[in-house]
């Protein structure tokens, strides 16, 4: 059970994420946490319907006025991409292939990037372009947190790829960090899919609702 | 490497407790820090009770006693009763589910120092310009106005703390999940890690909102923003919602693992098995289930409609019923039982009448249009405390001295404890049910002072003495708590007797590794079944080997430091709305949140694989020597 | 049955016994002065009758099981039967309490939609007026706005209202959130900053003629410092009254001009030190409601308390208008004045002799 313990692609796991007690823990932990972001993002999406196009008078711009749509989905497609590349790091770290899964997690980041820069464009844009600022409304504050939090959680998620994948450059694969792999891309996904909510919720039902 | 040395000097002790992640130790953390954050909130009880003893009274100002109320309430529900439960959560339940540790010991750790530090930075408000002071509930109208950064403390020592409630809970769920003993079926286990249970999920799916809520009131006050700045658009009924979706399952998290301490106490003091055992577990997942559906009835008069109110008045009465499941299985149990009266069955005697009057106008406020009457009167405040106190504050009382035994190895004095519990009774309910009537005749809750010739003079006078009374009570227990330390007389595995878990079935306090082999659990009340077979040891589910054990770490506590000096930059940050932002604000923000993702990252990279006990050494244990 | 009946009958003549000898009945929930507060107090009889026959349950088995199971001396070594369950007896409590509360669900859905009924506050009558009395009430730190929008009358503090009718609020607040409530007359309703509310009461004129005309009403909901302190009184006047007073406020679309030199001494003053950019001092205020940042003076001289808690007379006037902080802390009037005694003087003669009737 010595978690460092050398595989060869053939005595490597199906599963090597849940072969250990920690590796489960981690997991599940993992999973439940989610359910925790669930109801956290949950909460903003409230909180941004209940104070959508909410401005104090006609002089500050709604969401018909902001947001666009061309821009936005590129930014929906590179994330969706990036979920993608991160699906196919964890087949390959399954099959223990180390180095094609550092490969494809490298190109999860820099997908991760680009959204993220794409990102603050948006955001610089609407504040330059339309003085739509984090206190110039309710709406403005609504979609701010809501969108930035999330934006916030991709980029925690690549600094944790990013060091998961410095720290174990040249170790490779091995039940300890197999499960490490696992959850970062869990999480990954689990961005990807809250993204999809705003794109429908935020971006969808602002310009076309 | 080792957790236990046989003599060790202060500083090692205190080094011991500070990188702990044994569940035993963070068990004695969270009783410190939870019973001192109790004193403190009951001294502010006695403070608002002293206010209210007579009308127009000053013994303080208007705004001082805002501010102990709004202390008093935040201090016991999030900083007492959770922390305290919390205590024995980690005491007792991984050792009913023949665990050695709990899923996350790391996290564990982490959860603690958390709600060490959010608790700390709240408190530090009285030294600081003054306590928040908009009531535990906070409403946002309110604490948007409210002058000076008492609300700031409010909202990010909450956040601070709740993080910590939110990674203890999980810690729980996966613990109970994936650590169980061979044969621990869920069906075969205690109601008090059945309670847990539901509880930690109540905390995962209820504290999100509640940190979402006070992260916005946070943004309103702190950067600007305007979520419930109604001229800019915002909206306060928002705050309402967040709150008591959070508010109402915070009431279950708090009275279900009281439930669950009682449904072991009962049992046990009367030598008999639970009755109902399915049903009650049932009615443990319904009320948290139903929990979720209610929140609305604290806002009836909040103005959401008749079909909402109507709705949710009826969701509420339905709560009644597995409730009341309970009760009767309690009662059931000890019908044909052995009952032997001890402080903690005391307790649980007192318990049942008292949680049951709770319980029955907690349903006369579920008629909505009753409730326009008795809603932000004394009504309620009679209401939540004869549920809080009869309740939770009654299960932990009783726990302290069901468990204190297994915790430190000796026994509170038997006989201090039936002074504390019918002084504590008395003085309970000579407090609160007065109230009941006092809210009836048109005393609003939370009001500083009452004027003369309303007819709330000789009500409100009782109430005080009643107070006093359950003071004097808990000053009897401190003093118990400290000869009994003194005297330190050393107890057996099983002090009671009639233990009927699998914790009774190990040393008090309990070997760092709980158990040289890992149980089989053979049916419900485990310990009990052995014991009734003859047999003096649990039956071990693997042959003695090595045991895995984690590692100290100083980390946890580097982390939740980070976010507490972080939350004093944000507090003073330059955009604050109170006007008195430092230059230096927004670096000792950074710096914090420096220290806070600095110290995560060095967790990440510093491999950590844990050890092993040789079973050289725990045979060696065995024979009375120690791990070292 | 017959018998069943009786002593449950008994437990509830008990209990309205027990209850109604508490408070006063210009406060008391328990003394209710109208439909609606009677509404409640019969919802509040009838769910305290079914809770006290399930504590009596309760209690009774609880009594005999700490009678007769409790462990006697040579019994140390017995074990009891362990017993798993029953079925039946699980069944037995989980229905009747549902059968309980059913049968308290019925009353309760039947008065929240008859005590949440404001339907008829909007129908006029052939000519376009609407046929009931409707106040708008206007919540502030630790001062209440009565306005009453077809009267074209404002009138703050003690709100008046005719005996034996519905009166309907609308309800909201300025700054922070508070309740407005009248426990003699009925339940609470929030005002909050975001929306109106709107509910009526009933006075009866039997009931206001036993509480002297004058119901006590508070703010139920934390708003600051002065919570405690925010009451106002409701003047329950029969309909001719009602009327009479309605008329004379009408009437008063200029200020009472004083009499005496004093009082006139006092309206300088009042002028001087602009309390008048706050305090209207005639009935028919036209501002917007954003501008009546203080309470309307109209009538001051029939006020019965002063600042909605001291008793009414010059000198707590004086202290009140020198000291404001005092009394209320936190209020937006102002923390202290430095008028000297003979501008107090002047000041109370002239305020106590605003009435727009006798």
């Amino acid at each position: 059970m010595n978690a460092e313990e050398r595989y060869t692609p053939l005595n490597w796991p199906d599963h090597p994420e849940t072969q250990t007690l920690e590796g489960k823990n981690k997991f599940l932990g993992f999973w439940l946490f989610l359910a925790g972001e669930t109801v956290l993002f949950a909460s903003l999406f409230a909180t941004y319907l209940a104070l959508k196009d909410s401005v104090p008078d006609s002089s500050h711009p709604l969401a018909k006025d902001l947001f666009n749509l061309p821009l936005v989905f590129a930014m929906t497609m590179i994330l969706l991409t990036s979920s993608i590349t991160s699906v196919y790091a964890i087949y390959h770290m399954r099959n223990y292939h180390f180095k094609k899964m550092q490969a494809w997690f490298v190109i999860t980041v820099l997908l991760g990037a680009g959204f993220l820069a794409l990102e603050i464009y948006e955001f610089t844009h609407y504040v330059h372009e339309y003085h739509f600022t984090f206190g110039s409304s309710a709406f403005s504050s609504a979609y701010y947190t809501l969108v930035g939090t999330h934006g916030a959680h991709v980029t925690f998620g690549l600094c944790w790829i990013i060091a998961l994948l410095v720290r174990n450059a040249k170790r490779g694969l091995n039940l300890y960090n197999a499960p490490k792999y696992y959850v970062a891309s869990l999480y990954w996904h689990f961005i990807d899919v809250v993204w999809v909510f705003i794109f429908t919720v935020v971006y969808l039902i602002g310009k076309v609702g | 490497m080792s957790s236990v040395a046989v003599k060790k000097g202060l500083g090692a002790s205190v080094w011991e407790y500070l990188t702990t992640v044994d569940h035993k130790k963070i068990a004695h953390l969270y009783l410190g820090t939870g019973g001192f954050f109790f004193l403190l909130g009951g001294i502010e009880a006695l403070f608002i009770r002293i206010q209210l003893m007579k009308p127009n009274n000053n013994f303080v100002n208007e705004q001082l006693f805002n501010e102990i109320m709004t202390m008093h309430g935040t201090t016991m529900i999030f900083l007492a009763a959770m922390p305290i439960l919390f205590a024995f959560m980690n005491a007792v339940v991984p050792i009913q589910i023949g665990a050695r540790d709990v899923a996350f010991p790391f996290l564990n750790a982490l959860g603690f120092w958390l709600f060490f530090f959010g608790g700390m930075f709240l408190n530090l408000s009285w030294f600081l310009g003054g306590a928040p002071d908009a009531g535990w509930t906070s409403y946002a109208s309110l604490s948007l106005r409210s002058e000076g950064h008492g609300i700031d403390f409010y909202t990010l020592g909450l956040q601070i703390s709740g993080f910590g409630t939110l990674i203890s809970g999980i810690n729980f769920l996966a613990t109970i999940i994936n650590m169980r003993a061979p044969g621990m079926s869920f069906m075969r286990m205690p109601l008090f890690t059945w309670t847990t249970f539901i509880a930690s999920a109540l905390i995962l799916l209820a504290f999100p909102p509640l940190t979402i809520g006070v992260f916005l009131l946070m943004f309103d006050r702190l950067f600007g923003s305007n979520f419930f700045d109604v001229t800019m658009g915002g909206n306060t009924i928002i705050w309402e919602h967040f709150f008591w979706i959070f508010g109402h399952p915070e009431v279950y998290i708090l009275v279900l693992p009281a439930f669950g301490i009682f449904s072991e106490i009962i049992p046990t003091f009367s030598r008999k098995r639970l009755f109902g055992y399915s049903s009650m577990v049932f009615a443990t997942v319904l009320i948290g289930f139903l929990g979720f559906m209610v929140w609305a009835h604290h806002m009836f008069t909040t103005g959401l409609g008749n079909v909402a109110n109507a709705i949710f008045a009826i969701a509420t009465m339905a709560i009644a019923v597995p409730t009341g499941i309970k009760i009767f299985n309690w009662l059931l149990t000890m019908w044909g039982g052995s009952i032997k009266i001890t402080v903690p069955m005391l307790y649980a005697l007192g318990f049942i009448p008292s949680f049951v009057i709770g319980g029955v106008t907690g349903v006369m406020q579920a008629v909505a249009p009753l409730d326009y009457q008795l809603h932000d009167t004394y009504f309620i405040v009679a209401h939540f405390h004869y549920v809080i106190i009869g309740g939770v504050v009654f299960g932990i009382l009783a726990a302290t001295h069901f468990y204190w035994p297994k915790m430190f190895g000796t026994k509170l004095s038997e006989k201090m404890g039936y002074v504390t519990f019918t002084l504590f009774f008395i003085g309970f309910h000579c407090t609160f049910f007065i109230q009941h009537f006092l809210g009836l005749m048109g005393m609003p809750r939370r009001v500083a002072t009452f004027l003369p010739g309303q007819g709330l003079e000789l009500g409100n006078l009782i109430s005080s003495i009643g107070a006093m009374l359950m003071a004097v009570a808990v000053i009897i227990l401190l003093f118990n708590v400290v000869i009994t330390s003194i005297r330190n007389k050393k107890v057996g595995a099983d002090p009671w007797e009639d233990g009927r878990t699998m914790e009774w079935a190990i040393a008090s306090p309990p070997p760092f590794y709980n158990f040289k082999q890992t149980p089989l659990v053979r049916g419900l009340d485990t310990w009990w079944l052995e014991k009734m077979e003859g047999k003096k040891e649990l039956t071990p589910a693997e042959p003695l080997g090595d045991i895995h054990m984690p590692n100290n770490s100083i980390i946890p506590f580097f982390i939740s430091l980070g976010l507490f000096v972080a939350a004093f930059g944000a507090m003073y940050n330059p955009l604050n709305s109170v006007g008195d932002g430092k230059s230096w604000g927004l670096p000792v923000l950074i710096i914090g949140l420096g220290i806070t993702f600095g110290s995560m990252l060095i967790r990440s990279l510093r491999d950590d694989f844990g050890y092993h006990i040789h079973k050289e050494d725990l045979l060696e244990d065995d024979k009375g020597g120690k791990v070292g | 049955m017959g018998m069943k009946f009786g002593r449950l009958s008994f437990l509830f003549l008990l209990l309205t016994l027990v209850l109604a000898g508490c408070g006063e009945p210009f406060l008391s929930t328990l003394k209710p002065a109208g439909e609606v507060a009677e509404t409640q107090l019969t919802l509040l009889f009838i769910s305290t009758s079914i809770m006290v026959l399930v504590i009596l349950v309760v209690v009774i088995i609880y009594l005999i099981v700490l009678f007769r199971f409790r462990r006697k001396k040579g019994e140390e070594n017995k074990i009891p039967k362990q017993v798993e369950g029953s079925h039946k007896l699980e069944i037995i409590w989980t229905v009747i309490p549902i059968l309980l509360l059913l049968s308290l669900s019925v009353p309760t859905i039947a008065a929240t939609f008859k005590l949440g009924d404001v339907k008829d506050m909007d129908k006029v009558d052939k000519d376009g007026n609407r046929e009931a009395l409707v106040v708008n009430v206007r919540a502030n730190l630790y001062w209440w706005e009565f306005e009453y929008p077809d009267l074209g009358i404002i009138t703050s503090q003690d709100l008046v209202v005719p005996t034996d009718e519905k009166v309907y609020f609308n309800l909201k607040a300025s700054d922070v959130k508070h309740s407005f409530w009248v426990p003699a007359a009925g339940g609470k309703m929030d005002t909050n900053t975001d929306n109106e509310n709107k509910f009526y009461l009933v006075f009866d004129k039997e009931k206001a003629d036993e509480a002297g005309n004058l119901f006590y009403g508070k703010c139920a909901e934390l708003c600051g410092p002065s919570h405690a302190y925010m009451d106002f009184k409701v003047k329950a006047v029969s309909r001719d009254e009602f009327n009479q007073w309605a008329t004379a406020m009408q009437k008063n679309k200029e200020e009472v001009q004083p009499t005496s030199d004093l009082a006139k001494q006092g309206q300088e003053v009042f002028q001087a030190n602009n309390c008048i950019a706050c305090h209207a001092v005639t009935a028919n205020d036209a501002r917007p409601e954003t501008a009546r940042t203080a309470p309307n003076l109209a009538d001051f001289g029939n006020r019965t308390r002063v600042a909605g808690i001291l008793e009414y007379n010059e000198e707590n006037l004086k202290a009140w208008i020198q000291n404001p902080e005092k009394f209320k802390p936190g209020n937006q009037m102002y923390k202290e004045a430095n008028l000297s005694e003979e501008e107090l003087d002047a000041l109370a003669e002239y305020l106590m002799g605003l009435k727009v009737q006798e």
